[in-house]
This record gives C-alpha cells, sequence and structure tokens, in this order.
C-alpha cells in the first residue's frame, strides 16, 4: 500500500487474503506449530502462541506500531522478503518451513530457500504463502533488534537465538546483516559444544563472548542511510552474545 | 486515471456507496475526498504516524494502508462518527484533550483520540510504559507528548471515579 | 518571582489556562487544515523534482504529460509569468528551474490533472535530459570553489571583535564540533488551494507562516500587482520554521492562472522533506581561554554554516549564531568568525532556535570541557561567569532586559535526580521494545546547559505587526494576520482582549491579507510580543473611547513596532537586538555503553518567561520544543550523500515517539516582567530547543567518557568509539 500510494506500484486487480479464514489463526500438530499465513503480529504478540514461541512474539512486539502490528501479517513479512523483516531471522533460527500453495498444487520449502535476495523469493507468479510450520521446543528463546528509536523502526540488526534442549543445539538467525536472513553456522556449533547441556547453561561468560564474535563473522553488513557495517557487526556481536547469555546463562567463571 | 470501481463501505453507521474511484484508493482517500470526511489526516500516507488511525470493526488500523475497496462489508468508525455520552458531542476522550492541553496544531489529534479510545477499551487501567507503547504509532511534533499523555491519565482517572460513584450507588 | 502553580486569574483572561477557541474543531475533525479544503472543479497540482543534486538542463519534454487523459496543462520556466524567481532575503531560487538545478528536489515543471495519481503519472511522462555536474557539497570548500549560482557562493560572512582579541588565558580548551541537517518535520503537509478570480488575480489558501511576504513573493512572480493576491490563512499543521519560505505558493497560483480552475496541490511526506528549508548543519571550532579560578577571558569560535542550494534566511541565521555563540556568559573579549555558504545540498533557513541551537551546543560543549580542564563542576562554572542583566553580548550590546540566567540555573540544578530503577522494565531501558539492553551495561548520565537568543527579528528589520479590535453589541472581533500554527496565538488574542475589554465573548477573524496588514511572521518567538502588542494595543484605543463614553460599533486598528535595531559594524558590534530570553536544561540518560543506545529519561528545565499568560499553552511550548531538541540530540538527521537525500520519510527520519519523549520537569517559570514588552511577557516557543540537545549531549557524554561533538550522537559513535 505504501508503494501503491506513492505511485510506484499501480495494482490492477488485487487479492485480498485476509478474508480466507483458513490463513488466519494458528494450530498445534503435534511438535509443530503451523501458522497461518494471515496471522497478525497482534495475534503473534501475547497468549498461547507467545508463550509457545517466544522469539515470535518478542520479534512481533517490535515491529511498526499497534496500528501496523493489527494488520499486517506474517505472509506479508515473508512475501515483502525485507532484509529488515523482523520474524524472518526467528523463523530462520527455527528451520521454519515455509508451505506454499500456487495452481499447480502446494509445496514446502525451508524459510531458507524461499528468501533469494534483497525483496527476493522462489515464489512462482501465482504462487501464495500459506502457512509456516515452526517446531515447539524446550528451551529458551530470544530475540534482540537494534533500532535507533524506541518504536517504528526499521532494524539495524537483529539476533534471534533459539535453544534446543532436547536436541541439545543452539541456533542463531541474524537480520539486516545481509541481503537474506543469515544462520550463524559456526557459532551454533561451538555454542553447542561449550555447554553444560546436562544443566543447561554455558560453560562459563567467555562463552557467549565469543559466539557473538562468531555470530559477527558470519555477517555480510553495509553502509546505508540507517548505519554503518562496522556497527552492525559490532552490534551483532553485543546481541548474540546477551541473547545468548539470557538463553542459557553462563556457569560462573 | 484507469479503470474505475464503485463500492459501498459502511462509515460511522451509514451505508456510502463510492463511485468511480480508482482502484488504488486508500480508504483514507476515500473518507477524505470522496466521503467528505476529512478528520483523519493524512500525514505521511505510509503507515508511520497514526494521523489516519480509524477503526475497522475492532481494529485500530492506519486508514492510508487499507485499501477502500477492501474495506467493503466492514464497519468503519472515524473521529467524525465519535460522539459522547449524555448528549455530549464530544467524548471525554476529546474533553480531556482539551482540559488538559492535548492539542497545540491539531493534526495529531484526530488519530491519537482514535488510539486512546481503543486503548482504554481494551485495557481501562494501562500503566504508563502500556499508555506510551499504545500511542507510539502516533507521531506528534507540537507537543511532545506530555500533555496527551496526561489527557489519557485524566479520562482513566475519570472513569474510575464514575464507575465508583456508581458502585456506591446513591446515598 | 517564580511560579510554582496557577495563580488566581479570572477564567479566559491572562494568566489562566483559557481554553483554545480551535479546540472542540481541532478534537472533534472538524478544522480545516489546507489539505482539507476543496472547491467545485477543482484539479491537483503537482510539482516535478530534480534528482540531481547539481545538473544542467539540456532539454524538457512535456509531450509525453501533456498527452495523458485528465492532464490540464504542465508548466516550466518559461510559463513563469512574472520574475522566475523568489526568496525570503535574496530572491534567488527559480521557481521553476531553468537553466541549472543546484538540488535535489528543486521543481522542475508544474502541472495540473483530474486525479493526484493522474498527476504522479504526468509526472513521471516528463522528459528531463540532464547533464549532471558536479555537486558541491561541503562547506568548507564552497567558500573558496567556483561560484555555483551568479550571486556567488557566500550568503553572508561575519567578524565579531570584542575587547582584546589577541588576550589569552590560563587555561585554553579547544574543539570542533558539528551539528546535523534537523528537519522541523510537522505533521501536516504543505497544502494549498488557489482559486482564479474573473479580475486575473486569484485567491490562495495557504497554511504558511507569514501571509504578506508570501503574497508579496507570490505576486511578483505572478507579474501581478499584490493586491490581485489574496491570502488567507488554511488551517496549518505545525510549522517551526519550515512554513517561513514560499513552497508550492507559486506554483499552485500559476497553475490556477493557467487552468482557470481551482488548484489544489498536498505534498506527500517525500515531497515535504525535499519542498522545505531545514536548520543548517554546522561546523563550529572553538576556543575558550579562561583563568585558573575558572573566569572567561575569551571566546574565539568559526562557524561555518550550509546553507544549501538557495539563500532563504541564511545571513539572518549566521548572525544569529555568530551573536550567541559564547552563551550567556560575561565573555570579556571574543573573536568569532562565521560563514554561510552556498552548496547543492537541500536550501537550509528558519528552524525553531535559528542558529542559536547550533551555537549553544558548541558553548556549552566548550563550558563541559572547560570545567573538566579545571576539575570544577560544570554548574559552579557557568555560575561563575553567569550573564546579568546589564551585561554586554560580544556584539558590545547591553542586555538591558531581563535575565535571570542565575535563577533558572540554580532552580533548574536543585531538582532531584530522578531515582534510579532497580529492576528496569525492558521497554524502560535503551533499547525499548527491542530488549538489547543489558542492565549491567548500562550507565545513566547527568548534563547541563543553558542557552538564549533573541525575541523578534534583528539587525535592522523594520518588525511590526498589525491588528484591528471591533467592539459591536458586546462582542469583540480581532483581525490580525498573525498566522496561528498550533502555538495558540487565537487564544492569546482572545484573552488580551477579554482583559482589557472586560468582554467574554471574543471572536477571531480569520487571518487574511486584503483587510488587514502584516503581522510578521510567526517565528522568532515575536508573536505574543508583536502581534499581542498590537492587539493589545488596539483593544485599548477602543476601551478609551468607550469609557470615554461612546456608543454603537467602535473600531481601532493598531501597528506595533519594536524599538529600532540596527545592522552589526565591520567588526560586528552594534545594537542588533530587541530582546533575549533564556532557559536552562538539565538532561539523564542511560547509555548501553555497547550498542551505544539512549536513552534519555528526564529532562528538567528552568525558563524566563517575562509572564505567564496561558500556562497550560507554556507549558505545551516547553515539553513540545525539549522533544525536537531531543530528537536533534539522538535521532534526527537528514542524510546525504553526494547532495541526495537518503532519508525524506518518516521510516527513516525518525523523531520521538511518546516511548523515546522523557518526562519532563518544569523547575521554575522565572517571572521577571521584560520592559517594554507587552505584559511584561516573553516568547515561549524557541528557549525549549535551543539548549535541551546540548544537555543531552552532556549527560550522553558524562555516561560514557567520550567527547561525542557531534550531534546527533549516533550508536556507532559511541559503541565504535
Ligand atoms: C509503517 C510500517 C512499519 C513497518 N515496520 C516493520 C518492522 O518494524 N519490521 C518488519 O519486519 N516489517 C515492518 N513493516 C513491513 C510490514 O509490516 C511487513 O512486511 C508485513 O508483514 C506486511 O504484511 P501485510 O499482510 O500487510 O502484507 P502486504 O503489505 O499486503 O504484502 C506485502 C508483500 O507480501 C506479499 N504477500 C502478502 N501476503 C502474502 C502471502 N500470503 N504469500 C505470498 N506473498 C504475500 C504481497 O504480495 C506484497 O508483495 C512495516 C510496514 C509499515 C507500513
Ligand atoms: S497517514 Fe496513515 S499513518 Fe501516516
Ligand atoms: S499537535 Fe501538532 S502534531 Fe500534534
Amino acid at each position: 500500500m505504501v508503494e501503491v500510494n506513492a505511485g510506484r506500484r499501480r495494482p490492477s486487480s488485487v487479492v485480498s487474503l485476509t478474508r480466507v479464514p483458513e490463513l488466519a489463526g494458528w494450530h498445534r500438530e503435534g511438535d509443530e506449530i503451523v501458522l497461518g499465513a494471515c496471522l497478525t503480529y497482534a495475534d503473534m504478540e501475547r497468549g498461547e502462541l507467545a508463550a509457545l514461541v517466544p522469539a515470535l512474539a518478542q520479534a512481533a512486539r517490535t515491529i511498526g506500531s499497534p496500528q501496523i502490528r493489527a494488520v499486517a501479517t506474517l505472509g506479508g513479512n515473508i512475501g515483502t522478503a525485507s532484509p529488515a523483516g523482523d520474524t524472518l531471522p526467528v523463523l530462520a533460527a527455527l528451520d521454519a518451513v515455509v508451505e506454499v500453495a500456487g495452481r499447480a498444487g502446494g509445496r514446502r520449502v525451508p524459510l531458507l530457500e524461499l528468501i533469494t535476495g534483497v525483496k527476493k523469493t522462489s515464489l512462482a507468479p501465482g504462487e501464495l504463502v500459506t502457512a509456516v510450520r515452526v517446531p515447539v521446543l524446550r528451551g529458551g528463546q530470544e530475540f534482540l533488534k537494534v533500532g535507533t528509536r524506541n518504536a517504528m523502526v526499521i532494524s539495524v540488526v537483529m539476533v534471534a537465538v533459539v535453544v534446543d534442549l532436547d536436541g541439545q543445539s543452539v541456533r542463531a538467525g541474524l537480520g539486516s546483516v545481509a541481503p537474506v536472513p543469515v544462520r550463524a553456522r559456526e557459532a551454533e556449533r561451538y555454542a553447542g559444544e561449550h555447554t553444560d547441556w546436562s544443566r543447561g547453561r554455558l560453560a562459563g561468560p567467555a562463552v557467549a563472548r565469543r559466539f557473538g564474535e562468531l555470530c559477527a563473522e558470519s555477517t555480510a553488513a553495509i553502509d546505508d542511510h540507517r548505519s554503518t557495517a562496522d556497527y552492525r557487526r559490532r552490534a551483532v556481536a553485543v546481541c548474540a552474545a546477551r541473547a545468548l547469555a539470557r538463553a542459557l546463562p553462563p556457569l560462573e567463571a | 486515471m484507469t479503470e474505475t470501481v464503485t463500492y459501498e463501505l459502511m462509515v460511522n453507521g451509514e451505508r456510502r456507496v463510492v463511485e468511480g474511484s480508482w482502484l488504488g484508493e486508500s480508504l483514507l482517500f476515500a473518507l477524505r475526498e470522496r466521503l467528505g470526511l476529512p478528520g483523519s489526516k493524512n500525514a505521511c500516507e505510509q503507515g508511520e504516524c497514526g494521523s489516519c488511525s480509524v477503526r475497522l470493526d475492532d481494529r485500530l488500523v492506519c486508514a492510508c494502508l487499507v485499501l477502500a475497496a477492501d474495506a467493503q462489508g466492514r464497519s468503519v468508525t472515524t473521529v467524525e462518527g465519535l460522539t459522547g455520552a449524555d448528549g455530549d458531542a464530544l467524548t471525554d476522550v476529546q474533553r480531556a484533550f482539551l482540559d488538559e492541553g492535548g492539542v497545540q496544531c491539531g493534526f495529531c489529534t484526530p488519530g491519537l483520540v482514535m488510539s486512546v479510545h481503543d486503548l482504554l477499551d481494551r485495557n481501562p487501567t494501562p500503566d504508563d510504559l502500556e499508555l506510551r507503547e499504545a500511542i507510539s504509532g502516533n507521531l506528534c511534533r507540537c507537543t511532545g507528548y506530555g500533555r496527551i499523555l496526561a489527557a489519557a491519565r485524566t479520562v482513566v482517572a475519570r472513569r474510575g471515579e464514575a464507575s465508583l460513584h456508581e458502585s456506591e450507588g446513591p446515598a | 518571582m517564580t511560579v510554582t502553580g496557577e495563580r488566581t486569574a479570572t477564567a479566559g483572561r491572562l494568566g489562566h489556562s483559557a481554553a483554545r477557541p480551535d479546540g472542540v474543531p481541532k478534537v472533534s475533525g472538524q478544522f480545516a487544515f489546507s489539505s482539507d479544503l476543496s472547491a467545485d472543479g477543482m484539479v491537483w497540482g503537482h510539482v516535478l523534482r530534480s534528482p540531481h543534486p547539481h545538473a544542467r538542463i539540456r532539454s524538457i519534454d512535456i509531450g509525453p504529460a501533456l498527452a495523458i487523459p485528465g492532464v490540464h496543462t504542465v508548466l516550466t520556466a518559461d510559463d513563469v509569468l512574472g520574475d522566475n524567481s523568489f526568496g525570503l532575503e535574496h530572491a534567488d531560487q527559480p521557481v521553476l528551474a531553468h537553466d541549472v538545478v543546484r538540488f535535489t528536489g528543486e521543481a522542475v515543471a508544474a502541472l495540473a490533472a483530474d486525479h493526484p495519481d493522474t498527476a504522479r503519472r504526468a509526472a513521471q511522462a516528463i522528459v528531463v535530459d540532464y547533464e549532471p555536474l558536479e555537486p558541491l557539497i561541503d562547506a568548507e570548500e564552497a567558500i573558496t570553489a567556483p561560484p555555483i549560482h551568479p550571486a556567488g557562493n557566500i550568503f553572508r560572512q561575519l567578524v565579531i571583535r570584542q575587547g582584546d582579541t589577541s588576550a589569552e588565558g590560563e587555561v585554553v580548551v579547544e574543539a570542533t564540533y558539528e551539528v546535523g541537517m534537523q528537519d522541523q518535520a510537522f505533521m501536516g503537509p504543505e497544502s494549498g488551494l488557489a482559486i482564479p478570480d474573473d479580475d486575473g488575480g486569484v485567491d490562495l489558501h495557504m497554511s504558511t507562516q507569514w501571509l504578506h511576504v508570501d503574497r508579496d513573493q507570490v505576486a511578483a512572480c505572478l507579474g501581478l500587482p499584490t493586491e490581485k493576491v489574496r491570502l488567507t490563512l488554511a488551517g496549518v499543521g505545525g510549522a517551526f520554521g519550515a512554513r517561513e519560505d514560499v513552497s508550492m505558493q507559486v506554483h499552485i497560483c500559476l497553475l490556477a492562472l493557467h487552468t482557470r480552475r481551482p488548484v489544489k496541490m498536498v505534498f506527500t511526506r517525500e515531497e515535504s522533506f525535499l519542498g522545505h528549508v531545514h536548520r543548517h548543519p554546522a561546523r563550529m571550532h572553538y576556543r575558550h581561554h579562561a583563568t585558573r579560578d575558572g573566569r572567561l577571558v575569551k571566546v574565539e569560535a568559526r562557524i561555518v554554516l550550509d546553507g544549501g542550494a538557495y539563500a532563504s534566511t541564511s545571513g539572518p541565521v549566521l548572525v544569529n549564531a555568530c551573536c550567541f555563540a559564547a552563551g550567556p556568559y560575561v565573555v570579556p573579549n571574543a573573536l568569532i568568525e562565521g560563514w554561510a555558504v552556498r552548496t547543492n545540498n537541500p536550501p537550509c533557513g528558519a528552524m525553531r532556535g535559528f542558529g542559536a541551537v547550533q551555537a549553544c551546543f558548541a558553548h556549552e560543549s566548550q563550558m563541559d570541557l572547560l570545567a573538566a580542564e579545571l576539575g570544577m563542576d560544570p554548574v559552579e562554572l557557568r555560575l561563575r561567569n553567569v550573564m546579568k542583566s546589564g551585561d554586554r553580548i560580544p556584539t558590545g550590546q547591553v542586555v538591558s532586559g531581563a535575565a535571570p540566567v542565575e535563577e533558572l540555573i540554580r532552580t533548574c540544578a536543585a531538582v532531584p535526580l530522578p531515582p534510579l530503577d532497580p529492576s528496569p522494565a525492558v521497554m524502560s531501558m535503551p533499547g525499548g521494545s527491542g530488549r538489547t539492553a543489558d542492565p549491567a551495561r548500562v550507565r545513566r548520565g547527568v548534563g547541563f546547559a543553558v542557552g538564549f537568543k533573541n525575541l523578534m527579528y534583528s539587525a535592522g528589520f523594520d518588525d511590526y505587526s498589525t491588528a484591528r479590535v471591533r467592539l459591536e453589541d458586546g462582542v469583540a472581533t480581532v483581525t490580525c494576520a498573525a498566522a496561528e500554527v498550533g502555538q495558540g496565538f487565537v487564544t492569546l488574542a482572545q484573552q488580551i482582549v477579554r482583559e482589557v475589554l472586560a468582554v467574554d465573548e471574543v471572536v477571531v477573524a480569520p487571518a487574511e491579507t486584503v483587510t488587514i496588514g502584516s503581522a510578521g511572521s510567526t517565528s522568532a518567538s515575536r508573536q505574543t510580543w508583536m502581534s499581542g502588542g498590537a492587539v493589545e494595543r488596539a483593544a485599548l484605543a477602543v476601551r478609551a473611547r468607550v469609557d470615554a463614553g461612546e456608543a454603537g460599533p467602535i473600531e481601532e486598528t493598531y501597528e506595533h513596532h519594536h524599538p529600532p535595531t540596527f545592522p552589526l559594524d565591520e567588526n560586528g558590534q552594534g545594537v542588533a537586538h530587541v530582546s533575549y530570553v533564556f532557559a536552562a536544561h538539565r538532561a539523564v540518560v542511560d547509555v548501553d555503553l555497547d550498542l551505544g543506545l539512549v536513552r534519555v529519561v528526564e529532562i528538567a528545565t528552568s525558563q524566563d518567561v517575562g509572564r505567564v499568560l496561558n500556562p497550560l499553552q507554556v507549558t505545551g511550548q516547553i515539553e513540545g520544543g525539549i522533544a525536537q531538541g531531543v530528537g536533534l540530540a539522538v535521532m534526527e538527521e537528514i542524510v546525504l550523500d553526494r547532495g541526495l537525500v537518503r532519508n525524506a520519510s518518516f521510516t527513516d527520519y525518525l523523531i520521538p515517539t511518546a516511548l523515546d519523549m522523557p518526562d519532563v520537569t518544569i523547575a521554575a517559570l522565572v517571572e521577571e516582567p521584560e520592559p517594554g514588552a507587552p505584559f511584561g511577557a516573553k516568547g515561549v516557543g524557541e528557549p525549549p530547543t535551543i539548549s535541551s540537545s546540548a544537555a543531552v549531549a552532556a549527560a550522553v557524554r558524562d555516561a560514557t567518557g567520550l567527547a561525542l561533538p557531534r550531534i546527533p550522537i549516533r550508536p556507532q559513535d559511541i559503541a565504535l568509539a
């Protein structure tokens, strides 16, 4: 709509997805949550869903304003495929799988394969996101977003850290630091190896710091009018370390 | 203009027909330019200022981000559709904005009035952060928000007193 | 002398928080802002703007635009009916660019069409062949660079020499400071409606700050006598300086005359950012000399303001920056040099604080630096040098009116500090809902700043306002062309007339240029004094006739001039100002040391007001002005990349939201009546913006220990330092 108001896009037809009831809402299927594409951020922010996928709720609360969150949808965040899409690092960290429907039928694609570049997806013309599947995990989840204002701000950096106590893994999704959401695999491996999984604690505070540095190394940040590449790398390191230390409190050094 | 469309909107409880409109028009444009309801304001048309806030069914939205044709069959409430209790033309929120000095240039005011109503309908006793978060999508450049927050707090207090009196019953 | 609460005042009169006459329409959505106007047969105007900061126009082909159904006319420089140039101080800006464009956003063509979308498409269809030229983007370079305009690159150069310019202090501190380009970012976008008349003239309904000067500029560009341009003020959604210059006024009038139809234009937010002047970015090199016991010996300053492509008010802004460069202190010796220059950046002009804001950031940063060097408390250092009534500013002019600076500093500094929250909610820490804060890495800082500036126009400008008061059947009507931009002049006008004539019903007639003379601009914190004074005197004249027993309708008009001022001489000396106003601010901030995110916790302030005429309006001006100061300190900046504006939207030009704006504690409104001022009252609009940015910057320095010589302070300035 922003593009239409500014005359940059001129629709000759529009599809209103919000009236399709199957796309709204969410439900649980075993160990998975199925999030409808028309789920709004307001729906994600609180209630039972927020307890099941806290990082998603934390991300949702940082998006736009209450008025935006009342109507803007998860499907829209994916469809927009902006490097600054706030739910995307969370979905990346959760290994979310996107359900796509098109004339030729449906398919399931991992989020990281669906998003191919700045505002680019592998969706074929006529294809729609109908739902997103994310796992229900036992373990801490943290989403941190850096912006230069306390509300209504486009991310300068985002970090999502998800701990899977049962699978004994740490996963990190980073945003606004590359054309597409980034998984910090090296950092994840390092954190996994330096966690006392029997107690659910990091081996020590230095682990969080090193994890942060490794996360920063996995970025391809750039300078733009919102910030600089150097700051973004620093902010990723700081936020990732803080996120991990909250999700897996370190044992004393 | 290219192809035009005609549709019907339910605005402030009245059926209104929009004729000859271009499909790309926002609800804000339709309200302001086609239905003679300029109370909802147009400070950005990008969803970034909240001056166009209206109630769409039970949700507060930015009218500039809603395709007018997509609002068919829904109920739209704008600032023009607000009325106070006991025959007062103004609501308690509008009164409080005046009493507390929440209005300067007034461009943000209709949107903020809608936001404060929306908040207090959902949460009658917000704390300071809840209040600030609820209006964080409404930019005001004149007031620094101080008098607007004061107005919202005044409404909370007045409603609290009123319900207290009610529950106490006639002496 | 300090008011704490509201004193007894008669409802609706002076001293009382009288209700705004436009309040009910504004809360109910009935108030007609300029963007709400319409007329039968109206078409939509639109302006095509340059995408280049500097380019030669080889050719313009409007054919493809004219071919679009619904397009009524497309105008270029050749269609301008009168002078193709306008400007407040110097008419150096083309109405429509003819051969060269000098900034991104410069108007190249104007058109009218049946729908805003058609108009936008038509603008996109115009083919302009540009030959891009190297943009001149550095203000320092512009001083010596080849001229980019026939009038040269230097708008104004100024030297102020006071006392012994070779004096040396025992202690010297020196630094270079920078202020980024701030935008007024009012909410109501520029908009207007021009209606052609049968007599060849035009009725213009416009949101502006200065009706008569708009009219004069428009008439010259239309080639019409001034009386054929009739301007009526349409509802103004904030101004803050950005509506002092002409934006679309000439364009819509030209379109109306060419199409013979009413033409409405409403800027998008992007056009608004590109289409009005901004606050001047400044580069300021300072050297303060002091004795070892903390007395200022000399201030040396070199101030360079980037005026952008056209003159606007760059000259007077520079005069202000230089006159107030040393702050409200006793400075026996001074050498202050200033330049305001032309570049290919967006034009800069008036914004709340008008040159004093930039200088204040520098002089207050210097005072802190000096305090640190001397091992002295920063507040104590300020008190030791504080200006009093009877002292001189560096131009040699004596501050003859009220100057309660010491009381401002003492009362503001005495406010108890807000308590540290032992377990703060995440929303109330730096980073807010982004949940980034680690309480162990958050530091609190406290900063203090004092600032001052002139009230009214200075340096020889014949500044006046005209008002008429008519009393008939117990109802008074005020006519005055003072632009109500939100500040509350309409309320004040009613209060004054009620007070003087002891009537209850006072009607404020629409501001226009047909039946009344100029009221001057709603800027320089001058309307309370100038137009308030004009209304008072017109009302007094009416009362005199009532007292003399006259019956029937009585009408009096008064033209109120302030005492004359004079241009500065070649040493920057002279009586250039009428009166000064002062404020002090103390900021408390929390800073995330690792991420560089700042949360402003509280601003305490004391302000010199002369007399409180409407307590609620004074509070509103103070809180709103502080919000703009906080914004400049930590987030607001027009980001330029080789002359291109990178953030012309509210998505990326960030102004404080309710979650960013701290609580404001008003420690004292110091009421020391100003001699010569109507009711003893001083304007209150600008002081809140002057020193609040400097106070926030000082607080962030206190928290971080960093020098931070530039505002806005960006997260990377802290995190990567
Ligand atoms: C003022 C403002 C502030 C914002 N702030 C943020 C922010 O802080 N963080 C953030 O991440 N985003 C932000 N956004 C972007 C926006 O909120 C998201 O992209 C949002 O999720 C869009 O949802 P929507 O339902 O409105 O989608 P639409 O705007 O309707 O669509 C957006 C795009 O996605 C496509 N699309 C929509 N649904 C689907 C689907 N089911 N399948 C495939 N494609 C689809 C559309 O075709 C379109 O290209 C902001 C937007 C605005 C206007
Ligand atoms: S006009 Fe709709 S949010 Fe600004
Ligand atoms: S009162 Fe002017 S923008 Fe809020």
